[in-house]
């Protein structure tokens, strides 16, 4: 059997271009998901503040997965769980997945398309290389989330927290629930990397002070952690000497950042992008493979479900294009970062495709207060988006309508951040 | 009363009690910790020298080249990873240029085979990713890299298999010698044996002072290392040396044998059981490897630790002069394998031969060869290494072998139940990463480690929370159930 479109992951990017690419006319639609159920991350994510602004509504993690799963049942759509993917080979019209799994054993799949979701992981303490020993008790704090809200486990009693990350200001929170004392979260940067609704609701209510331009200079504890020291560091993020101090604690979290999932992308060959850790996309999240798409996390690390989501239909809608030979491939627009901005998603945009509009995601580098942020081609400013504070933690949404766009040839949309005029 | 009893399972302890199964002895392995293998062997460069370093008089310059050599016949009857990658010792300037032509001299006594001076060019066409900056190398064919813990674990598994005793969480305590034989105290009760081999690494010295006069001491010289993601494992094809000084190998660069790329050691003398990493230290080791390497992708970097050297010194009542120490002691029926540093896991097989034909034979007129002895572990299978066919084979015989546990080095449940089952098999977190990889990869263990814990949980028959990651109770992973499971319960 040819499947139409493949998807590699089953989380709420792949959720929901499934159903998207099933909606849209592709008939064979397989969801692929390693873990033991649909869901992805947002299984253990069992806080709430999921889905504003797709339903209108606060959902817990699960309470979320659970409205794109029904769907995904509703339509019918197969997919395989504990299925691991060990890789992808482009074949021109076809691509062939190899995948394993204990009931099937050893499977070549051939499908016309494959949207890649993947997701992200979490970077560790190893990456970003804290002095000291190495003992137990040093955890990321999604593996931590896991264990207390998959497993039943706590991973100790009193905690410290580095970086000030989503999911580290959520475990502080969940870990005071659990009756552990959090003691600090400390942030190497001057400004949180949290969105600002988790630091109010899970750091400021529950006293957990956040120290900002602090960092873990040494890991003590041979066996289990026995306690951390932490010092302040100057705006070069270099420790200041003198101002160490030791914080004694059985368990480590680290929010240190996450890093998008392409071993499977970069090893078919797909082109990448060094800004985002993602593959290069189009306006409909195609990559350089023709009949690859690529959404959610495994592009650019989101700050919101929502715009995993949002993404996602487009790389659904794409696939089912692809299939029935309508993806226009003819690129119009290139974007780039310019001064202020870490990276902008999608990089190239073709504008046939292109429906009413084309919304840009983006991350400032630092933070900024009262300035906007300016799209350009060329030297013409063709866009503005206003906003009271930018954020590094929180991705910028930049819509811009077709017609606008349609006044241009081709060329190379720049986003900066400026002085608001 | 047991025939032997060796005090350290690190990989001469390991390595000897496998080949002392030769023969029909009743052997017990004692080690303090929770696994074998688990300080020293446990962290280091994973080097096998080709051995032109060590002066021919010494037993470092004796065993090496013959232990090297021996190296493709015991990986294979082990079962464990090792490449023969070569070595470039680098210099910089026509003074190295002359350490390198004594190097060179060196090997040629030792017996190294192939050894060959290099040209710049010929170094570069070698290794493209080189400083521009060097004039030559010394270039050692017969080097290679290894999996150190894996030697060591499948050795001792290996010297199970055939009869051995392993007692792990043994902490030697006292050691006394009662008429022609020897009490020896641990924090788990009392063990007799007619004959000791002491291997206890940077213990060693003080294992001996329990029973004799001191006449050597250890020093502790710590090491730190970096280990880089996969992506940059081809970075350099061959071990990468500085030109060496007094102070040692100096900062090398090498391929590992599972494709990371390590960098690393320092040497700073410190207090036995130091292992701490520190920033100085670290920055120091990326400075001088950069001198070889300038390319050096720092933002791939997945771990950095520190391992110790157990450094014999020279003072008032030492006869050695930086060289192993291997003999009966003073005390009879006594062995010392000490000052076993680097390069200790390349001589292992030539030394393990010496000890037992040469030191324990002799000791004992009536030894008895044993027919029933077996090199050979059962074969790791390893999934990731798999032809397609193989894959699907595997699968259909087992299918926890189609179960992913570890994605980044996709490791399949089938293989860590394996490595539980085993004999010297994996109780924790730990040794079931330093069996199978599981958690070695670039999240180390972010994603499989709850996995792997359930699996020992269910494999052996316990609670989550009673799974260590390392040290026995001391190394807890999970403190205790959540509130809700705790009132349900």
């Amino acid at each position: 059997m040819i499947y139409d479109v493949v998807i590699l992951g089953g989380g709420p990017a792949g959720l929901a271009a499934a159903v998207e690419a099933k909606n849209d006319g592709a008939e064979k639609v397989l969801i692929l998901e390693r873990d033991r159920e649909l869901g992805g991350i947002l299984n253990q994510c069992i806080h709430n503040g999921f889905g504003l602004h797709t339903f209108n509504e606060e959902l817990t993690g699960p309470e979320y997965a659970e409205r794109y799963i029904q769907k995904v049942k509703d339509l019918n759509i197969p997919y395989m769980l504990d299925t691991m993917v060990l890789d992808m080979h482009d074949n021109g019209d076809l691509k062939s997945i190899h995948v394993i799994n204990e009931e099937n054993g050893y499977m070549i799949i051939e499908t016309k398309a494959v949207v890649l979701t993947m997701g992200c992981r979490e970077r560790t303490s190893g990456a970003i290389g804290i002095p000291g020993y190495r003992p137990s008790g040093v955890f990321t704090a999604g593996t931590a989330q896991r264990f207390i809200n998959m497993e039943g486990y706590m991973p100790g009693k009193e905690v410290v927290i580095l970086g000030s990350g989503d999911i580290g200001l959520i475990m502080a929170r969940r870990m005071t629930l659990e009756g552990a004392h959090v003691q600090a979260v400390c942030e190497l940067m001057p400004y949180s990397n949290g969105l600002v609704r988790n630091i109010v609701q899970c750091l400021d209510d529950y006293d957990i002070p956040l120290k900002l331009s602090h960092t873990i200079t040494f890991i003590h504890g041979k066996d289990r952690l026995e306690g951390v020291t932490v010092a302040k560091v100057d705006e070069k993020l270099k420790v200041i000497p003198g101002t160490e101090e030791f914080i004694p604690c059985d368990t480590l979290l680290l929010s240190v950042g996450l890093i998008p999932e392409n071993e499977i992308t970069r090893n078919a060959g797909v082109v990448m992008d060094n800004r985002t850790n993602g593959a290069i996309v189009g306006e409909m999240r195609q990559t350089s493979m023709p009949g690859v798409f690529a959404c959610g996390n495994v592009v650019h690390v989101h700050d919101l479900v929502d715009f995993v989501s949002e993404e996602a239909v487009l790389a659904g809608k794409g696939a089912a294009k692809y299939i029935k030979g309508d993806l226009d491939t003819e690129i119009t627009f290139t974007t780039t970062n310019g001064d202020g901005i870490g990276y902008v998603v999608p990089q190239q945009v073709a504008m046939t495709n292109v429906e009413e509009k084309v919304t840009f995601y983006m991350r400032v580098r630092q933070v900024f207060k009262d300035k906007v942020v300016n799209a350009y081609i060329g030297d013409q400013l063709i866009a503005t988006k206003k906003e009271k504070k930018l954020l590094p933690a929180e991705m910028v949404n930049f819509k811009i309508a077709k017609d606008v766009l349609a006044q241009y040839p081709a060329g190379e949309i720049r986003f900066v951040v400026e002085e608001a005029k | 009363m047991y025939d032997i009893a060796i005090i350290g399972a690190g990989i001469a302890g390991s390595y000897i009690a496998r080949e002392l199964t030769r023969y029909k002895l009743d052997i017990v392995l004692l080690d303090g910790e929770n696994d074998v293998g688990n300080q020293i062997t446990m962290a280091n460069s994973a080097i096998v020298h080709a051995g032109f370093d060590a002066p021919a008089y010494k037993l470092k310059g004796k065993f090496n080249t013959t232990g090297n050599l021996m190296y493709d016949q015991v990986c294979e009857d082990l079962d464990v990873p090792f490449k023969r990658c070569g070595s470039l010792v680098v210099a910089h300037n026509e003074y190295e240029m002359a350490t390198i032509h004594e190097l060179y001299q060196n090997g040629l006594k030792n017996g190294v085979p192939g050894l060959k001076i290099l040209f710049k060019e010929e170094v570069h066409a070698m290794e493209p990713h080189i400083s521009e900056d060097i004039c030559g190398a010394l270039y050692a064919p017969t080097a290679g890299i290894v999996s150190p813990f894996e030697l060591c674990i499948h050795a001792a598994e290996n010297a199970v298999d055939n009869g051995v005793t392993l007692k792990l969480n043994h902490m030697v305590t006292a050691i006394d010698k009662i008429n022609e034989h020897f009490k020896i105290t641990t924090n788990c009760g009392e063990i007799e044996a007619k004959y000791v081999i002491n291997a206890a690494g940077v213990y060693a010295d003080d294992i001996y002072e329990m029973v004799g006069e001191p006449y050597f001491q250890l020093l502790a010289r710590k090491g730190n290392y970096f280990i880089f993601d996969k992506e940059a494992g081809s970075l350099v094809n061959s071990v990468i040396f500085p030109c060496p000084s007094k102070k040692g190998k100096g900062i090398l660069v090498a391929p590992t044998v599972h494709g990371n790329l390590l960098i690393g050691p320092d040497a700073e003398p410190v207090d036995k059981g130091d292992i701490s990493t520190t920033t100085d230290r670290l920055d120091y080791i990326k400075q001088n490897a950069l001198k070889n390497c300038p390319s050096l992708p720092f933002n791939k970097i997945i771990r950095s630790y520190a391992g110790l050297r157990n450094t014999p010194i020279k003072d008032t009542f030492t006869t050695t002069d930086g060289d192993f120490i291997i003999e009966e002691s003073p005390v009879k029926g006594f062995i010392n394998v000490a000052g076993y540093e680097s390069p200790g896991l390349t001589s292992i097989p030539a030394v393990a031969h010496y000890v037992v034909e040469e030191i324990v034979k002799p000791l004992i007129p009536d030894i008895e060869e044993n027919l029933d002895y077996n090199p050979k572990v059962r074969k790791h299978l390893r999934f990731d290494e798999m032809t397609e066919e193989e894959k699907v084979d595997i699968i259909k015989q087992d299918p926890k072998y189609g179960k992913v546990i570890c994605r980044c080095e996709t490791i399949t449940e089938g293989e860590i139940i394996d490595v539980i089952h085993r004999s010297a098999g994996a109780r924790t977190v730990k040794s079931v990463k330093k069996r199978c990889r599981a958690g070695m990869g670039r999240c180390q263990g972010g994603f499989c480690s709850p996995r792997v814990v359930e699996i020992l949980a269910r494999e052996l028959n316990c609670s989550l929370d009673d799974i260590m990651y390392d040290q026995q109770d001391s190394t807890y992973i999970l403190s205790g159930h959540t509130k809700s499971v705790k009132e349900e319960a």
